[in-house]
């Protein structure tokens, strides 16, 4: 049951990065055919364009909730293509904790990146 | 709780290529998750290489220029082909879990009928659109938009 619920959450998790990763993908990859998000225009990387996107809060906000979201499903796929090759008892509980770890490590090391640089950006 | 049996994974990873006779499905299973860790690799990174926008200009600049030869924008292009089908073949799956184009149960009547060939329709539309993104993608990768 409790498996059920975790694979659930991987597949909803797959629908929130579809939105905000698509968002991001077409602000970074399509930028020169569609121009959004880009106000400085040129590319979209440019420290101008990165600037005026940190600006807005909701930006910030996408960010953390796609890190944790991508997060969660990247590393529940990982586990799960792990142990379908029929690890001992031992293993799983090995990479539960490692996994749990380094989630929660990227996790917190994401959030102060996106946090920090927003407030830069309110002070630029 | 109740207990279940375990069997055990006897092809192992060389399943996900050579299985045996199975449909396309099947590879795209397999294809489904050579992509999804791919792109959690490249994620990983990618987490660590944009958090030194935090440092300085400079820092930001010099990875980007870094990552910016041509030999890095083919990687990244890969990336994105990852992420197209990754996606797009995620739809699929999603609404398959949820019971959409599989059509309805029937009585297992020789010849029996496989639930394969009603889903297959949604396969072949959301891999044009996979082709299409990553058309659309590669215009801009290539430089063609410049």
């Amino acid at each position: 049951m409790r498996e059920t619920k975790y694979w659930t959450w991987h597949m909803f998790a797959g629908v929130i990065i579809l939105i905000l990763l698509g968002i991001h993908m077409i602000t970074m990859h399509l930028s020169t055919l569609l121009g959004w998000f880009n106000p400085a225009g040129g590319d979209a990387i440019g420290w101008d364009n990165l600037l005026a996107r940190a600006t807005l809060f909701i930006y910030a906000v996408v960010y953390i909730v796609l890190l944790g979201a991508a997060l969660y499903h990247g590393l529940y796929g990982f586990r799960t293509i792990l142990f379908e090759l029929g690890l001992k008892k031992g293993a799983q509980k090995f990479i539960n904790i490692l996994f749990i770890a380094a989630g929660i490590c990227l996790f917190a090391f994401g959030t102060w990146a996106a946090t920090k640089f927003y407030i830069i950006a309110q002070g630029a | 709780m109740a207990e279940y049996k375990k069997y055990s994974n006897r092809l192992g990873i060389t399943g996900w290529l050579a299985g045996g006779r199975w449909g396309i499905e099947r590879y795209l299973y397999s294809l489904h998750r050579i992509t999804g860790l791919g792109i959690l690799l490249y994620f990983i990174l990618h987490i660590f290489v944009t958090s030194s926008r935090v440092f300085s200009m400079d820092a930001w600049e010099k990875w980007m220029g870094f990552f910016g030869s041509p030999i890095f924008k083919f990687g990244e292009f890969l990336v994105f082909v990852a992420f197209a089908f990754h996606a797009v073949n995620g739809i699929r799956l999603f609404l398959i879990e949820l019971g959409f184009a599989v059509g309805k149960a029937e009585e297992p009547i020789y010849p029996y009928k496989s639930s394969l060939n009603t889903q297959r329709p949604l396969m072949v539309v959301l891999m044009i659109v996979a082709i299409v993104l990553i058309a659309a993608g590669g215009y801009e990768f290539l430089g063609l938009t410049h």
